[in-house]
Parts: C-alpha cells; structure tokens; sequence
C-alpha cells in the first residue's frame, strides 16, 4: 500500500471539514431559529427565577444605608429617616401599593403595615422626615421595631436571589440567616408529589390497558390488525379539546354516563365524577393512551412469534414462558411508551385545567395561576425551572435508553 | 385465533380473556370520541341524550348549533385564524425542518446527538413552561398578540415532528444517489429538488400535516400570548368549556372530528407510497 503524501493528506481533510460544514449548513437556519424562539424565551424565564429588581429599583438608598446595618435590634434612626422620604415619595407616586405587595412575599403580613404609613406619611413634610422620620415611623405601627422585618427587607433588596426557589419548595430562611422548612401549609411541595402521583398512576393505567391491546394487535394478519389501528390511530388525531370536550359530556352532573347509570337504575341520584382528580385521570388515560400502545405495537410487531411457541411445545408452562420469553422482548417498546407517557403528563396543562376541578389540579395549573392571576411571574417562572429539570431528566433518561432519534409517530 | 394442538384448556380462556379485554379497551378509545357526534344534533342545549333523542324523534335533532357557528362573527374569526396561524407555521416548519433533517441524516454532521436532543425538545418541554418563557420573551420585541409572534411560536412547536418524519425516511435513502447525480454535474439545488425531494416527499408531507395540527390544536401558547384578535378555535373551545358550556363546541368537536378522519386517511395513503417508492411491500 503507498502511503498517501502530505499533500494528499491535507486535500482529504480539506474534503472532510467541507463535508462537515455542508452538513452543518443544512442544520445551522434552524439552529438559530430554534435557539432564537424556543431556547432563548426558556433562558429568560430562568433568568427572571433568580432576577429581581423590583424593590432594589423603589428603595435604592434605604437599602444602601442598610448595608450599614449589622441585624441586631433596629436599624439606626438615620436609615429609618431616608425609609420614610423614600416610602413618602412612593405613596406620592402611587407606587407604594407595589412596595407593600412586594415586601408582602418577602414577609407575611407586611402589606397593611407598608399601606397604612404610606397613607399617613402623605401629610408629612419631606423635610421633617429627613430629620425625625424614624420616631415617626416607629410610631405607626408596632411592627417596624421588629428586626425580622428589616432583615427581610435587606433581603427582599437583592438583585439576585434563590428566594423563590426556597418558596417553590415550601422554605423560608430564618433571622439568623438559615434556611428551614416553612411552618405553615406545605402547598408546592404537596403538589409535586401530587403530580408525580397522578402521572405514576396515568403511566401504570396506560401500561396495564395498553400492554394487553398492543399484544392482540401485534398477533393479529395483517388487514385485520390495519383496521383496528383506527381505532388507536383515531384519538391519537383528534384534537385534544375534543376529547376533553367528550369527557366532559360524559362525565357531568347530567351527562351521558350519570343518565344511563339512573335510567338502568343502578344509581338514584347523579355520580359527582367530573371536576374531581378522577376525571383528570381517566381524561388523561384516554388522551395518552395511543403513545403507550404506538411504540409497544411496533416492538411486538417485530418479535418472532416462534419464540412463544418454541417455549410452549417445550412443555413451558404459558405463564412463565410469557414472563421469560416474550416479556423481556418488549422492555424496549414498554420503557418508551412509558417514559413518553409520565413526561407528558407530569406537564399537562389543559385537562386537568378543564376537567380536573380544585383538587384535580397539577403544578402546570398552579404555575399558570401565578403567570395570570397572582402575577407573581418569579415565582410562576422558579416553580417551571424546577419542573423543567425534572423533564429533561426525564428527557436524558429517554434519550439514554430508548434515543430521542428513535422516537416514532403513526 | 387458531389454537395449536398443545394450547390447555387455561390458553384458550385465557386468549378469549385477552381478546375480550382488548376490544373493550378498543371501545374506551372511541367511544367517547363517537359519543360526540349524535349529541351535536341536539335540538336542546344539553350536553346528554334527551329522550326525544333515544327514541330517535326527528324533532329532537337539530342543526342549530352547526348553524351558530357559521353565523357567529367570533366562531368564523377563530375559523379563520387557525387556519391562517396554521398555513403559515406549517410552511416555516416544514422548510426548516426538512432542511435540518437533511443535515441530521449525514454522518459528518458535528455533534449530531446533541444538536438533535435540542432540536427536538420543544416536542418535550411543557407547554406551560414554553408559554410561560415565551410570553416573557415575545412581549420585550412586541411579538406577544401579533400573528407574527404566534406563527413563529407555533412554528417552532412544530419542527419536531419534521425532523421525526423526514429522518425516517431518509433512513432508507441511498446517498450515492445524490452522489452519482453531482458527479454527473447536476447543480446542487437541482440534485435537492429532482434526486432527493421526490424521495422523501411522503415524509416532508406527514410532517407538514404533523406540523398544522400542532399548531391548529394548540391552546396553551395562545392563552398566554394571543390577543382577542388572535383567539383560534381551540382558544374558543377552552374559554367555552370554562365559561358558557354550550352543544356549539359539540358541534365544532364534531367538525374536528371529521377533520381529523381526513388526516388519518390522508397519513394512511402516504404511508402506503412511502413504504412503495422505498420497495418495501406490506
């Protein structure tokens, strides 16, 4: 064999690094357009969990005279003084409203506190206050004495902050600055556990409906086999508010099922099925149902139906030849199904929105509740960031087992 | 199902066992979809059969509410809205998305599995969490409540399935195809359209339908960012199912239905000639 020469060489690798690029090419527009509209917005979101400039922005020097303060007992009476202009100038402005909701989250209880010496400190003169704010305000209200309260003040000052993470999971950090479990209702950490519950149990009904089905399909002649993929393929097309819709005539008060259960006589008065976690999880099993039987079909499809019958006229018992022999063999399709399954539902929005009624709620609706009614966006945006770690986890983990380039549709 | 000699008494419960559980599964899955349709015809604004309807009284059906929706100046703009939101999230996807596959097809690509995971994970993340990022984002360049922004959103919600549809026809493709083509001096852009286009055609097209029906049955991202000029019809239906259930979303759910036999059927039919034009015969 020549060896090539070094110019040779070099011309290989100039075609090499051409072809990659070429390829590259092709990829690049929607790269960008990816990272642009998808991957960018998502970044902003995680930046705004942990960026927060709303009370740095209202209270700039009293936090700056804070910084002097070392956390033991009252602020000195200079602080107090240029809280009071500050807070003064805000009510003027009408924007101590803000200041009050903010410090509000940073502290229960705060907000009357904050409005009440707004509305007083109206009246006063700016220069007054300069010189005799603190007595003032201390005047007011009982709670501003509380070193808690200044403390979580300097803290609600940050810029940067891991607040809402610690609120996402239910902490609080104490006055001597360590981080514990918050007393009260343990809501955020519940509905974790709630909806990686409701998804477990969504994945185990798919598996145990889908698993048997997907099997009679797979040992079906082929035209037969075609036909009833309709009615798989059927839901799997259509819109998800039309399924919704139907559990929704199906499940009401007067709807389709409670009728037919009275007129057969069986019940007396209506069932309460719809608006409870129930109708979550049944919706939820129909709607995710064909991407349990899709990869487990496909799987079976290409498994030698011999093997089955080798074990069997061996004198294998059916039971432990099926668990044995042919089990194994669908790991593959059961673990994709599976995991396409519980990641889906663990971010549902729209059915449990729609059907799932208080308790039916996921962590999507409650991040949706803080988006657009509570506007608490840091917080809406540090419970998603968590619930975004969890899917691409559970994404890695996909990606792992079963290849994210393997993933099949109809 | 034919059963060999040596299957027991026990097999053959046990595979009438599994053949009755498989149709009632079957019926699980339709069912509530079929359930739809009679209830559409209503004649009264219930969302259960009267009983008018069960002893199939012509004067308990009705096509009112088909014709509410037709008359309804909000129901006709969230027609016309999905359609347009739809078309033109459709052609971006599909361009760009067949364009990547071809270079996520190539085995020079750098860092093919990575760059996939990316590309294909709007397919994975919440909705919540991309509507919630979105909104954020769009609304600093003005995009939120524009047609613009949703077309872009929808857009990148759609690329996935593309690039799922196109590669799995390009992994039958024979590149020396494209090879012998530049080597007979075919232009590149001509190689694309007359070599490689025709063959993975069925898979372009799948992906587009793919792609318009993600974006015609998506809710989440419009809930954000959509204004009330840009509400769809699926953004109708859920403020319908929230606020004022009444049979005209049966109607429309039934429309959609429809819709959705015509995919199916359509999907079918280029499975079929994909699966010919590749040489694999059923």
């Amino acid at each position: 064999m020549t060896a090539l020469t070094l110019d040779e060489q070099q011309q290989a690798r100039r075609a090499e690094r051409r072809k990659r690029w070429v390829a590259f090419a092709f990829v690049v527009p929607l790269l960008v357009f990816i990272i642009l509209s998808f991957v960018a917005p998502i970044g902003a979101m995680l930046y705004r969990s942990v960026h927060h400039p709303t009370v740095a922005e209202l209270i700039p020097q009293t936090l700056s005279q804070l910084e002097r303060w070392d956390g033991q007992g009252v602020p000195d009476e200079q602080t107090l003084n240029v809280f009071t202009v500050e807070l003064q100038a805000l009510a003027k402005e009408r924007l101590s409203g803000k200041l009050a909701e903010e410090f509000n989250r940073a502290y229960a209880g705060m907000s009357s506190v904050v409005k009440s010496s707004a509305r007083k400190l109206r009246r006063e003169s700016p220069e007054l206050l300069a010189e005799q704010g603190a007595s003032k305000l201390l005047a007011m209200h009982k709670r501003w004495s509380e070193p808690e309260l200044w403390f979580q003040v300097k803290r609600a000052g940050q810029v940067f902050t891991y607040d809402y993470y610690l609120t996402a999971l239910d902490m609080e950090v104490t006055a001597d600055g360590g981080i514990q479990s918050r007393e009260q209702a343990q809501i955020y950490r519940q509905l974790y556990g709630k909806t990686l519950n409701m998804a477990l149990v969504i994945t185990l009904l798919c598996a145990l409906l889908g698993y048997p089905l997907a099997y009679f399909l797979a040992n079906l002649p082929d035209k037969k086999a075609n036909l009833l993929m309709i009615l798989v393929l059927l839901p799997f097309w259509t819109s998800l508010l039309v399924r919704t819709t139907a559990w929704i005539a199906l499940l009401q008060t007067n709807g389709v099922i409670n009728s037919f259960l009275m007129g057969v006589g069986v019940i007396d008065s209506p069932l309460d099925m719809l608006y409870t976690p129930f109708a979550t999880v049944v919706a939820m099993t129909h709607i995710l149902l064909p991407f349990m039987v899709l990869p487990l079909y496909s799987v079976m499809r290409g498994i030698d139906p011999s093997y089955l019958r080798a074990a069997l006229s061996l004198g294998a018992k059916p039971i432990p030849a099926f668990a044995r022999i042919y089990f194994p063999m669908t790991l593959p399709g059961l673990s994709a199904g599976a995991l396409l399954v519980f990641i889906i539902s663990v971010g549902y929005y729209i059915t449990p929105a729609l059907v799932g009624g208080t308790d039916g709620q996921m962590i999507s609706n409650i991040i949706a509740f803080h988006m657009q009614s509570s506007n608490n966006w840091e917080l809406a945006a540090a419970l998603g960031s968590l619930l975004l770690a969890l899917i691409l986890l559970l994404y890695w983990v996909y990606d792992r087992f079963v290849g994210a380039r393997n993933i099949k549709l109809g | 199902m034919a059963h060999p000699a040596y299957y027991g008494i026990w097999h053959k419960l046990g595979s009438l066992l599994l053949k009755s559980s498989s149709y009632l599964v079957l019926l699980f899955l339709i069912l509530p979809i079929l359930v739809i349709v009679p209830l559409s015809f209503n004649a009264e604004p219930f969302f259960t059969f009267t009983e008018g309807m069960l002893r199939l009284d012509p004067a308990a059906y009705s096509l009112r509410w088909y014709e509410q929706i037709f008359t309804d100046p909000k129901w006709l703009l969230s027609i016309k809205n999905s359609f347009i939101i739809g078309i033109f999230s459709t052609i971006l996807a599909t361009v760009l998305g067949t364009c990547a596959a071809i270079g996520l097809a190539r085995d020079e690509m750098p860092g093919r599995r990575f760059i996939t995971a990316l590309l294909l994970s709007p397919m994975i993340v919440p909705l919540i969490i991309t509507a919630a990022g979105m909104f954020f984002f769009y609304s600093k360049f003005n995009l939120a409540a524009t047609y613009s922004g949703i077309v872009i959103a929808h857009a990148a919600l759609g690329t996935p399935f593309v690039i799922i549809t196109v590669t799995a026809t390009l992994a039958g493709f024979d590149m020396s195809l494209v090879r012998a083509a530049l080597n007979l001096g075919a232009a590149p852009v001509k190689v694309f359209f007359d070599v490689i286009m025709p063959l993975i055609r069925p898979g372009v097209i799948s992906g587009a339908l793919f792609a318009f029906i993600t974006s015609f049955d998506e809710v989440v991202v419009i809930l954000f960012m959509a204004g009330p000029q840009q509400r769809t019809i699926p953004r109708q239906m859920f403020s319908g199912l929230r606020e004022q259930i009444n049979p005209t979303i049966l109607a429309v759910a039934t429309l959609l239905i429809v819709l959705s036999v015509i995919l199916l059927l359509t999907l079918e039919w280029l499975r079929r000639r994909s699966q010919h034009m590749r040489g694999i015969e059923n």
